[in-house]
């Protein structure tokens, strides 16, 4: 019992750093990738002893701020509802990802661990039952606020969110009867092969009606561009959480980033393979082991030290710039780069290429679960890119969308696959 | 809505189906906006950003900063004590104590001469009503702050002193 335990604890504090560091990133990519995007260059003034980390320091030091703000209160509030929407809204947006796999499995010795907090029967109904509990959060949040720009907010929330949950059941559905299970392990697992022999049988070859309806729920579930009617600023202020300051704001906050997280996880996992690599099955990478451990080393050490000479060159280049501890950064970078370098080259020595079965077994696993957060944080990536693109649409607009054109290609798509399913299998 | 003999210019064309389903709209300005973030990616020295307290931006020569009063030859302040800049002044921020000059040739000079830069509004109508180019606002400073608002009332001694380098 209590190896179970402890197994599923680092499991879920491994979860947790995933998730809190996705936050933490995404924060950061969300201001420096918009000020890109608009021809700014965004946030690059806070720094550690001169290291600016291209502006990574700045969600650190918010939290700093926002731990040591005020926390402002709205006398007439509902005291125990509006303490508890916050931390509400964040359980929920970190119980998601519980059914979510981030691998395969891992063999050590003779244990084999399954790389799944809870490998649940229902996994998908799970996700679903909690991301609608979501709305509670939200909606508890803007009612016990006891103002009517956060009451709106979470009136159109839960509008929104009603409307377009069932659009992505019924997407999911579609994606169920193809792989026959609701079990999460089980869809991805089913994504492994190829199609004609070249084609991965990923969920958005199989499924891409599907996986459109599903992308535009989840973009509405999680209440980012163009479906951020909840938080509105030109309207609303700034929706369900106007009266929340200090922490209390902050976890709303990060909520909101987690969510969009577990919904890239999401996206990943039903319609992108998850931790499957495409066209190299766990087999022939375990096969290949030493090979491939000596060509990551390489690859490794010779692009790190390639950029430390980048690094190195820019030192040179902005002596002077600024005339503060901030030039020692691209120097910094670049003697991290050139020891990272030549530490993986160093490990050439241990002769990588005579790498045992077991050791194959976990760089396999290392490399899938590496796959499944670069999938992740491209689907995050793509939260922000369509954020900072896309022109939010108004309130009538998002239900007619939902309630006229997305369910009934939902349902649509499910009868067309149901039948398919029928006349090709019988 | 049209007016008589004007040609219409607005015309809502009807989407084609890709436009109206958006999918293909969204996805091109995806490519819109990524090769912004690419190009400023890889020249970041070449946005249109000025890195405010490293790099300044330059001003035109007639850019109205801060005021300054311009000396004789001597040292003493052109200023006759006339009254004019501080009656000109839209936002009254001017106040001026005459006093007798010791030479006889030059009637008054300025006892103090007290200028509230909060509110100013830096028009520049008190160096365009200047008779004898006693006060100006050439020095290009723009930089003002300070920790409380006794210290925006600059007196005689800082406006006679308050050059860019500092030496007039």
């Amino acid at each position: 019992m209590l190896p179970l335990i402890l197994e599923v604890l680092v499991k879920i504090i491994f979860m947790i750093i995933l998730i809190m560091g996705f936050v933490v990133i995404l924060i950061w990519a969300e201001r420096k990738g918009s000020a890109f995007i608009q021809d700014r260059t965004g946030p690059n003034r806070a720094s550690i002893g001169g290291i600016r980390l291209a502006g990574i320091v700045h969600p650190i030091a918010d939290v700093f701020k926002l731990m040591f703000k005020e926390d402002v209160v709205p006398q007439q509030r509902h005291p125990f509802l509006y303490a508890f929407a916050p931390w509400l809204v964040m359980v929920v947006a970190l119980s998601t990802y519980a059914v979510i796999p981030f691998g395969d499995y891992l063999q050590i010795g003779d244990k084999v661990y399954s790389l799944v907090i809870a490998d649940i029967q229902v996994g998908m109904l799970y996700v679903l039952a909690i991301s609608s509990l979501a709305t509670y959060g939200v909606a508890l949040g803007g009612w016990a606020s006891n103002s009517k720009y956060t009451f709106l907010g979470s009136m159109r929330a839960t509008a929104q969110m009603i409307s377009y949950e069932i659009t992505m059941g019924l997407a999911l559905m579609g994606l169920f009867l193809v792989f026959g299970s609701l079990r999460l392990t089980d869809v991805v697992a089913g994504q492994g092969d190829l199609l004609w022999g070249w084609l991965p049988s990923w969920g958005v070859v199989v499924q891409p009606l599907g996986f459109l309806l599903f992308i535009a729920a989840v973009y509405a579930e999680t209440n980012r561009t163009p479906f951020d009617m909840t938080e509105r600023d030109s309207e609303i202020v700034a929706g369900y959480h106007t009266e929340y300051s200090s922490m209390k704001f902050a976890l709303f906050f990060m909520a909101e980033y987690a969510h969009m997280v577990v919904a890239a996880a999401l996206i990943a996992t039903l319609y992108f393979g998850g931790y499957q690599i495409p066209w190299l099955p766990r087999p022939v990478l375990e096969q290949n082991g030493g090979a491939l451990l000596t060509g990551l080393l390489i690859a490794g050490g010779i692009g790190s030290l390639a950029l430390s000479t980048v690094f190195f060159g820019r030192a040179r280049r902005e002596k002077g710039w600024y005339n503060d501890a901030r030039e020692r950064e691209p120097g910094f970078h670049g003697v991290n780069m050139l020891i990272g370098g030549l530490l993986m080259l160093g490990a050439l020595m241990l002769k990588p290429w005579t790498l045992s079965a077991g050791g194959a077994s976990i760089l396999t696993t290392l490399l899938q679960t590496g796959f499944f957060v670069a999938k992740l944080a491209f689907f995050a990536w793509l939260f922000i890119w369509v954020r900072w693109t896309v022109p939010s649409m108004r309130y009538d607009q998002v239900m007619n969308l939902g309630w006229k054109i997305l369910l009934p290609l939902s349902l649509l798509n499910v009868a067309v696959t149901a039948v398919w399913l029928t006349v090709a299998h019988g | 809505m049209s007016f008589k003999g004007l040609p219409e210019v607005v015309t809502n064309r009807r989407q084609n189906f890709w436009e109206s389903t958006y999918f293909v709209e969204i996805f091109k300005g995806l490519v819109v906006t990524g090769r912004h973030l690419v190009k400023n990616l890889f020249n970041t020295k070449d946005m249109p950003t000025i890195q405010y307290p490293e790099q300044k931006r330059e001003y035109g020569p007639r850019f109205r900063g801060r005021h300054r009063l311009t000396q004789r030859d001597d040292g003493t302040p052109k200023c006759v004590a006339c009254q004019m800049c501080s009656t000109v002044c839209p936002a009254d921020c001017i106040s001026i104590e005459a006093a007798e000059h010791p030479d006889p040739t030059i009637e008054k000079f300025p006892r103090t001469f007290d200028i509230d830069l909060l509110r100013c509004v830096y028009c520049g109508l008190c160096e365009e009503a200047c008779p004898c180019d006693a006060i100006r606002m050439d020095t290009g400073i723009y930089e003002i702050a300070a920790y409380n608002r006794e210290a925006f009332v600059v007196d005689k001694e800082f406006l006679l002193n308050n050059d860019k380098d500092g030496t007039r």
